[in-house]
This record gives C-alpha cells, structure tokens and sequence, in this order.
C-alpha cells in the first residue's frame, strides 16, 4: 500500500532513489538478474516435462484436437509390444558396451596425451574433430564410409592381400559377399556402436586428461621413489585420484548414448527389421513421425528414471567437490 | 646408457604409433569427406577403383552443385541467424544469471546454480514432443522462430554454469574498490566486471552457436519446408532423397560444415571442460 502511495506522490525523484537502492540492494538484484533465466528455463524446460507426463496419460495425437485422460493404458500398452521390448534391450546394450569401450580407449589415449610433445595441439585438434562437428554430419561420414557398394572398409578387406588372406582363412570373410555393415542385424548394432564410441571418445579423453594433469607432480614421485612399477601406479594412484572425474565423465557418456537418437536417424533409422531401434529412436517415429504423440511420451518417459539416477550421482560429486 | 636410449626410442615410437591410431580413427572420416568432394563421381562409383588415389583428375564440380544447385547456402544462413539470435538470447539471460549467483545470492544461489545445471541434463528427447505442440499452438510451426525460442533452453543451463564459475573467479577487490568510487552494486557489474571478463563471454558465444549447429532433434520435429532447414538437418535429409547419394556434395557439405567451428572450439577448450568437471578439478 505505502509504496503505492510513495509513487504516485512524488514520482521521479522518488523513482530514482528507488532505482538506486534497487542497483545497491544485493539481494533483490540478485533475484532481479537470476529471474529471466529461471522463468526461461521453467517455461521451456520446466513446463514441457510436465506436458509430457500429462500426455503420456491420454490419447493426444498430432492431430487432435480434443483428448481424453486414459490414465496408464498407453505405458501399458507400450509395455507389451516386442518392439519396445527390444528397443529397451538395445538401449542398454548400446550405452553399456559404447560407455565400456569409451572409457577403457579415453583412460589409454589421456595417459598418452598427458606427455607433452610437439604438434600437441594439433593431434588435440584432430581428437577433437568427432565431437564438435555436427553428429547429423559426422553420422553421414560414417553412411559412405560403411555403404553397402563403396565401403572403403570393405574396399581394404577385399583388395589389400594382408588383411584379406588371414581373415579369409579364418573364416570370417568371403571376399566375393563382404560385410554389410548396415544391412545386417549384429554388424548394424556393432557399426551404431562404434561410431558412438567415435563420436563420445573426444568429450571423455579431455575430461579424463583435465583430471590426469591436475594430480600434483609430487605424488607421481613420490610413488616413483618408493619404488612402484607402472601397473601398480596406474592402479593405486593414478586410476583412485582420477575417480571422481571419470565418473563425470562416465555420467555424460551414459546420458548421451542413452538419449542420443542421431546416429541411428541417420544411418539405420532403427533397421534393420528394428535391431538397432532405441527408445529415443522409437519416440521419435512414434510421436512423430507416426503421429502418436501419447505413446511418443511415454516412451520417451522411460528414459527418466535413468536421469534421476544420473542426476543424484552428479549432485554428490558436486557436493564432494564443495567439502574439499 | 645405450640401453636407455634405445628404450626411449622405441618408447617414442609406441607412443607415437599409438597416438597415430587414434588420430587415425577420429579424424579418417573428415579426411574421407576432403578427399571425396574433389573426386569426380565416375571415379567414386567404379567399385574397382582404388579409393585412396585420385584415378581421374581433382574437380570442383561438387562444391559447384553444392552452392549453385541445393539449398546449401541457404541453410547455412539459417543456421547462422538462429545462432546469432540464440546467443544474444543466451548472452542476456546467462550473464546476470551467472553473476548473480557468483556473487549475490550466497549459499541458496550455490544450490540454485547445481539445479540449472541439471536442466542441462534433461535432454531433447523427452521434451521434443511436448514442445512440438508448445509450437504448433504457438503458431511457430515451421518457422526458424520456433528454433530461436526453444535452442536457448540447452544454451542458458550451461552457459550460466560457465559464466557462474567465471565470476567467482575474478577477485572481489575489484567491484568493492568500483563501488567505494561511487558506482551502485550493478554499475560496478556493468562497468568494471563485464569489461573484464571478455574471454569468458567470447567461450559462451562459442559454445553456444557449437550447440546450436549441432542441434538435430527440435530441428527435425519443428520444421517441414527444406529451405526453413538448419545445416544439420538439411544435409542429412535433403541431401539424401531416395536412393540418389551425391556423395561429393554430400561430403562436401559435412566438411564445410563442420571442420571451421571445431577449429575455433579448440582454443576455448579448457574452459568447457572445466565447467564439465563441476569443479572436480581445480
């Protein structure tokens, strides 16, 4: 009431006094400064997460105009199709076996990173490459590189004598059908994965290697005067001081592989007969592609408990890395 | 003596060799698209062609095609507009958001700050089909308004994090001495602080316009018209209609795409991964 009265009294001077204590007052300008990105993130962020819990409980599709509250028949439906059993399935055999893969390549490539040498920043630049340049485009890379006619893979298998004869006689390659990376169900999920593994390998190893080179240089001699060898370095010291950041960047590594639905709209698009169909994958084609904008939702909602234990993860490093 | 050094050497080469590898497995694919968008089209569809060599003359054909005949140019411009527009967006929301809870809001802006961050987490995929019907009744459907609303909703999480650790590290001296010459606790930000902190703005913008080049899921479930399309999409989906691949124009727009903005993120690489690392690492 009083500041009511206060403005319409006596306006500019009083405005500008106000204007001045407001820039002085730390908390409310605090407030003031944090307000607009918090409202951002709660409209378009905050907001639509919730939408899609609502949708994932009635029938909405793209179409629609009205929609009925169907509770959890659409999760349950979505339960009982084979292909979201299997999509299910190759969600997790992809974000494990990628994660694996990434983590034991990043670990080997930052301890060989950590030695300075020269052109360090261009071999820095090149590891870099699969992980800023767009997915969508690195994927394409990867859709000529692997094609069924012009594989250069394929191409290497089949005309250069070395690689070819001891594969050969081992059974595994018949030069006259080489592999079809793409068309076929294990080489497909085995293509998906590596490109993954190719795409994710940059983030960590920089990760890693930030982690490897903030152990203080004392304790590696120290280690080195009371006699370790390498292995037992790598697994006493090196590998515990590093933990706490190789489960960050485990942490990333899991939330994109799980989420990532790029790799596999590109070079797959699920197939083939939907052995490389993720579930983000399958809500996409779900939603929106079918139209389908419950299902869509509730499937996508199956990736949520997975961020809550990711998130519940991350806040404890984060408090840890408070406490010290 | 001379066993040491032999030892080095051959050490030198396991570590060389070993990079090589690496280098080898990351980068092929960018040099596979260099080498294919020069290469002519008989050349690359003659299945008994050596593929390492050029076994017809270089052309430009491609990159002809490329810029002359699609969309290309077009989406890059696209791509560039929403970008600018996502990094002013970015840039008004995230600096005083992240200054705020550096400096004003104490022990509730730490928790703040780690709640932001995790929206960071939440990703595209559970939010793509709500925010297609946010759009739609919106009227943005279709148009690159829709990119330039929703894109800052992975933009502002990070960059506030960013900018958050960016100002706590600038001493306090500065603003307390800015204020004692009679600047308001806003005018030392405004005046003292921003000017100084060039180098964590410039990382923002970088980052920034990186995502929204990558960006794929909100642009591909957003947009229909092919000359609306932002560069990630446009190549893969339009590039590509049928069964007709022109690879070397396929290639070319990946290259072109892609390896300048990986050049510029690689200077400001350190800063990323420090705000990955939530301060793990000190």
């Amino acid at each position: 009431m009083a500041v009511v009265k206060d403005t319409a009294v006596a306006a500019p001077a009083v405005r500008a006094g106000r204007l001045s204590r407001l820039l002085d007052d730390e908390t409310r300008l605090g407030r003031l400064m944090l307000a607009p990105a918090i409202l951002y993130i709660a409209l378009l962020v905050g907001l639509p997460f919730f939408l899609a819990l609502y949708f994932s409980l009635t029938d909405i599709t793209v179409g629609s105009r009205t929609l009925h509250f169907v509770g959890l028949k659409k999760f349950h439906e979505v339960i009982h199709t084979p292909t979201f059993k299997l999509a299910l399935k190759n969600t997790f055999i992809f974000a494990f076996v990628s994660q694996l893969l990434v983590l034991i390549l990043a670990k080997i490539l930052a301890l060989a990173l950590v030695k300075d040498f020269r052109g360090k920043w261009f071999v820095r630049l090149l590891i870099l490459l699969p992980w800023v340049a767009p997915i969508s485009l690195g994927s394409i890379g990867w859709l000529w590189i692997l094609d069924s006619i012009y594989s250069v893979v394929n191409w290497v298998l089949v005309h250069w004598r070395f690689v070819r004869e001891p594969l050969r006689l081992l059974g595994i390659l018949d030069p006259r059908m080489p592999p079809m990376w793409l068309g076929q169900p294990e080489l497909a999920m085995a293509s998906i994965i590596t490109v993954h593994v190719w795409r994710l390998l940059p983030l960590a190893t920089v990760i890693l290697l930030a982690g490897l080179t903030s152990i203080p240089k004392d304790i590696h001699d120290a280690a080195a005067v009371d006699g370790a060898g390498f292995w037992r370095h790598l697994f006493e010291i090196t590998i515990p001081l590093v933990a706490p950041i190789m489960i960050v960047a485990v942490l990333f590594g899991f939330i994109f592989a799980f989420t990532d639905m790029i790799v596999i709209y590109v070079l797959t698009r699920g197939g083939p007969y939907n052995s490389t169909q993720v579930l983000a994958s399958l809500a996409f084609f779900t939603g929106i592609d079918g139209g389908d904008l419950a299902e869509g939702a509730a499937i996508s909602l199956f990736l949520f408990p997975l961020l809550v234990a990711a998130a519940f993860i991350f806040l404890r490093i984060a408090r840890r890395a408070e406490v010290t | 003596m001379r066993r040491g050094s032999v030892r080095a050497l051959l050490g030198g080469g396991a570590h060389f060799g070993l990079l090589a590898a690496f280098v080898a497995f990351t980068a092929f694919p960018f040099y596979w698209m260099l080498v294919t968008m020069f290469k002519e089209t008989s050349d690359l569809l003659n299945p008994n062609n050596n593929p390492f060599l050029f076994n017809q003359p270089p052309t430009l054909e491609h990159l002809r095609v490329l810029f002359g005949e699609t969309l290309f140019g077009q989406w890059l411009l696209n791509t560039a507009f929403v970008g600018v527009l996502v990094v002013a967006i970015t840039l008004l929301l995230a600096v005083p958001a992240g200054y705020s809870l550096a400096r004003l809001t104490g022990r509730l802006g730490e928790q703040l700050g780690i709640a932001i961050f995790l929206t960071y987490l939440v990703p595209p995929t559970i939010l793509f089909i709500p925010l297609s019907r946010v759009v739609a009744t919106l009227g943005l459907q279709d148009s690159l308004w829709s990119l330039v609303l929703v894109y800052p909703s992975f933009t502002v999480p990070f960059c506030t994090w960013l900018l958050m650790g960016f100002f706590k590290a600038i001493p306090r001296d500065l603003e307390e001495a800015a204020m004692i010459d009679g600047y308001s606790r806003f005018g030392a930000f405004a005046k003292v602080v921003i000017p100084i902190s060039v180098a964590g703005v410039l990382t923002v913008v970088i980052f920034s316009f990186t995502l929204v080049m990558q960006e794929f899921v909100y642009a591909l479930t957003f947009i229909t018209a092919a000359r609306r399309f932002t560069v990630s999409v446009g190549v893969p989906t339009f590039l590509v209609r049928g069964d007709v691949y022109f690879w070397g124009s396929l290639m070319g727009a990946c290259f072109i795409a892609s390896v300048p903005i990986a050049v510029l993120y690689n200077f400001f690489l350190d800063r990323f991964i420090s705000g990955f690392t939530v301060g793990a690492v000190k």
